[in-house]
């Protein structure tokens, strides 16, 4: 994944919101999906790096990653899918589509209130 | 302290254009499929095949993307297909807002159908929607069989997958097991198209061809791929 790129834009979009709230930024929730590939350690250091004397400087990411899903065409089960090993869950079968991934979004952000 | 709920795609400035270039695509009614694969698995000279056997029943544009030189637009500018080239400048793929500025420059009403070529690059261009109605994977036989397992994610994506250079599985030149990168691609993908070829001898390539004008006349038809 393009990690300093999402942590650009990461920082432009926290800025604005804390700009906005006319607070100072400290915490920021983010979720991803299975094929998104956003690596958490190489993601935290590219923010770190954009974000230095900036107001967000010091901000804690908290990254999710959301299982990537598939539906079985066998047993017709919604299951979280392990691309190393990909089968149904419950049945073993392999005969199954994968559902959309999740989005990489911007969850939530903290703002210090004082 | 307090929590803002955002809830905002981290790269809507690239989703925005990829959006852009759907509505274009569905309001000229034309097929557009981003192609990707590692460098040097033959894209363009599928891409210059494809264009030479077609040229009297299917018009193709075609957008170039590579880090740097115009050696592949002038291959396809060879063929008379019009072609447009991007330079990434060392950027690994291309963004749907490159994608939006080239297709201004293709005569699109008189082609019916768009090969966005993507920079050689297995991983990150599957990461960036062009707006595209369908990606298209490419693999040739000397990568070796365990791509599909080892770079999932483009192998999930795709509609279709075309294995390159199977010539040189005759007389046992690579060891590549034809089945066993069908069946990892299909495990991952159960729909996927997949077409054995060969771009310099021609072999297989006539499925090829089939499916493409199968998806270019569905499109026409604005019947989902």
């Amino acid at each position: 994944m393009h990690e300093t790129m999402v942590a650009q834009s990461l920082l432009a979009t926290i800025s604005e919101e804390a700009a906005r709230h006319n607070a100072k930024p400290i915490a920021a929730k983010i979720s991803c999906g299975g094929l998104s590939g956003v690596n958490d350690e190489i993601l935290c250091f590219a923010f770190e790096a954009v974000a230095k004397d900036t107001p967000c400087e010091g901000m804690k990411l908290q990254i999710e990653h959301k299982p990537l899903r598939a539906k079985c065409r066998n047993c017709s089960r919604d299951f979280d899918v392990d691309l190393s090993m990909p089968k149904c869950s419950e049945c073993n079968s392999e005969n199954f589509e994968l559902l959309a991934d999740a989005p990489l979004l911007l969850e939530e952000i903290e703002l210090q209130t004082d | 302290m307090k929590k803002v709920d955002v809830v905002k795609k981290i790269l809507y400035a690239n989703e925005k254009y990829a959006f852009e270039n759907v509505l274009f695509f569905a309001e000229h009614k034309k097929l557009c499929l981003n192609m990707i694969s590692s460098p040097g698995s033959g894209k363009t000279t599928i891409l210059t095949r494809t264009i030479g056997d077609l040229k009297d029943r299917i018009k193709i544009g075609v957008i170039e993307g590579d880090i740097q030189t115009d050696i592949d637009a002038e291959r396809i500018s060879r063929t008379k297909a019009p072609v447009v080239q991007i330079n990434t400048g060392g950027a690994c793929h291309l963004s749907a807002a490159q994608v939006n500025a080239a297709i201004k420059k293709l005569p699109v009403k008189d082609l019916d159908l768009i090969v966005i070529e993507n920079v050689g690059n297995l991983v990150c261009p599957s990461d960036f929607d062009l707006g595209e109605n369908a990606k298209i994977v490419v693999l040739s036989v000397a990568e070796g069989d365990d791509k599909p397992i080892k770079y999932p994610a483009i192998f999930a994506k795709s509609k279709a997958m075309l294995i390159n250079k199977i010539d040189l599985l005759e007389g046992g030149l690579v060891d590549f097991d034809i089945q066993r990168a069908k069946t990892d691609a299909r495990r991952l993908n159960k729909d996927i198209e997949i077409f054995p070829v060969s771009a310099r001898t021609g072999k297989g390539m006539n499925d090829w061809y089939a499916w493409l004008t199968e998806s270019i006349k569905n499109v026409a038809l604005l019947k989902t791929l």
